[in-house]
């Protein structure tokens, strides 16, 4: 899809994400300094994924682990941020998930609290929250009787 | 010599640096007698006589480029290092600066015995200008081993204050998934970037969810600090763990409110125990009185 260009520039991951589905949850998980066209194009492939499943079944939340992202500038925090926005919108939840000490520090300084977005220290605890907690609309709907 | 004293047009700081020269062995043998070198080299004499040797070639060579009068000359750079160490023995020996100063004055009556008996036909100005000179060249030794000392010291407590700084902001398991930083003592910008590093650190460790910040032996607290504090909490949450202050006391909670500072976000509890009986409540966890249990014996 996206041409990367020719030379030294094996570092950034570029193209798209994997985005796994648990059940109701979406699993992304991030390695390495990401490009930001990658993060713009993964806020878009969630954004869709989570609309188009709609009709196969109900996506819940989504997990975001980042414990493999050494750097976390602030485009990929703002982008962090708007994914937890859209998908609040899209009556889901976002968890971002074991983010290093040196990154939230380094957060921290640059004045991005990333207020609105839901943190957890691994996947396990994400998941409980998500399977726990979860947002009302969810059985508020109809759903599926399983047969 | 006698020959060469009578030489006129020979200054006084040759003269020195010749004796010296003459004299290196003499001198050191004498030295080695003296407490402050008998006390650092006590395995043997050879080795306090050999290092006699080396400071009498330094105050030559200082003698000869005639800069007796200065503690930074070349010649000073070679002993320095041993200079240090016999001055940090001494004062790790329970010697105050006094004592070691005057401990390198008796370096000096020794070394101009010797010169006074090398100048037995000098005249009496000639005499007195080269002793002048040796008290000058060995008055600056002791400037040199002071000030060495003294700079070895300094990065002595520089070392043990970093020490001090990981020492005193321990980290501590509470309970599965809770940690906690009892802080005692002043709390600086550096100590508090110390803190907020080893909590977060040891959040990924203990997998902890909630740490809890204790305050309690924290006497004052200005607004880097608080803000310091709130930059720990907020870096906290990024990673998935809740942030507890505990300990706030009267003082400190008037003066963040005089300062303004909003600790709107942050969870506070009135103390330690507090703090942890709301994280186990969190957590679902219960502690239940024994003795509501009926006399249970123990």
């Amino acid at each position: 899809m996206n041409e990367s260009f020719p030379g030294p520039q094996a570092g950034p991951v570029t193209g798209h994400v994997p985005v796994l589905r648990l059940g109701e949850v979406l699993l992304v998980t991030l390695q390495g300094d990401l490009h930001d066209s990658t993060a713009q194009q993964l806020q878009q492939d969630l954004a869709e994924t989570i609309s188009r499943t709609g009709t196969t079944g109900v996506i819940t939340g989504v997990i975001i682990d980042i414990s493999g992202v050494e750097i976390v500038d602030s485009f990929l925090g703002r982008v962090l941020a708007e994914i937890a926005g859209q998908t609040e919108l899209l009556a889901a939840r976002s968890v971002v998930v074991g983010m290093r000490p040196a990154v939230a520090i380094t957060l921290v300084e640059l004045g991005l609290t990333l207020p609105g977005v839901h943190t957890a220290l691994s996947t396990e605890v994400a998941m409980d929250l998500l399977t726990r907690h979860a947002p009302s609309s969810r059985f508020g709907g109809l759903r599926q009787e399983s047969p | 010599m006698p020959e060469q004293a009578e030489g006129t047009a020979v200054s006084p700081t040759t003269e020195v640096r010749d004796f010296l020269r003459r004299r290196r062995e003499q001198i050191a043998q004498r030295w080695a007698d003296e407490p402050l070198f008998r006390a650092v080299f006590t395995v043997s004499r050879d080795e306090a006589v050999e290092a006699g040797k080396a400071v009498v070639d330094a105050l030559a060579q200082v003698a000869d480029a005639a800069r007796v009068e200065d503690p930074d000359a070349a010649g000073f750079t070679t002993v320095r290092e041993q200079l240090a160490r016999m001055g940090a023995a001494r004062s790790r020996a329970g010697l105050s600066t006094a004592q070691v100063s005057s401990e390198l004055a008796t370096l000096r009556p020794p070394v101009e015995n010797l010169l006074l008996a090398d100048l037995p036909d000098a005249s009496a100005d000639d005499a007195r200008a080269c002793v002048t000179t040796l008290s000058v060249l060995m008055g600056t030794l002791r400037v040199v081993v002071m000030q060495t000392a003294l700079s070895e010291g300094q990065a002595l407590i520089d070392r043990q204050r970093l020490q001090l700084m990981e020492v005193a902001t321990p980290v501590i398991k509470l309970w599965d998934g809770i940690v906690a930083v009892p802080l005692i003592g002043t709390l600086d910008s550096a100590r508090s970037q110390v803190v907020m590093e080893t909590l977060l650190e040891s959040i990924v460790e203990q997998q902890a969810r909630y740490a809890i910040l204790d305050i309690t032996g924290v006497p004052t607290v200005d607004s880097l600090v608080a803000q310091h504090l709130m930059k720990t909490v907020a870096a906290a949450r990024l990673m998935g763990a809740e942030c507890i202050v505990s300990g706030i006391r009267p003082a400190i909670a008037q003066t963040m409110v005089h300062l303004g500072l909003d600790l709107g976000t942050v969870v506070t509890r009135a103390s330690l125990a507090d703090a942890l009986g709301h994280v186990l409540h969190q957590l679902g966890v219960g502690i239940v009185n024994p003795v509501a249990n009926g006399p249970v014996a123990r």
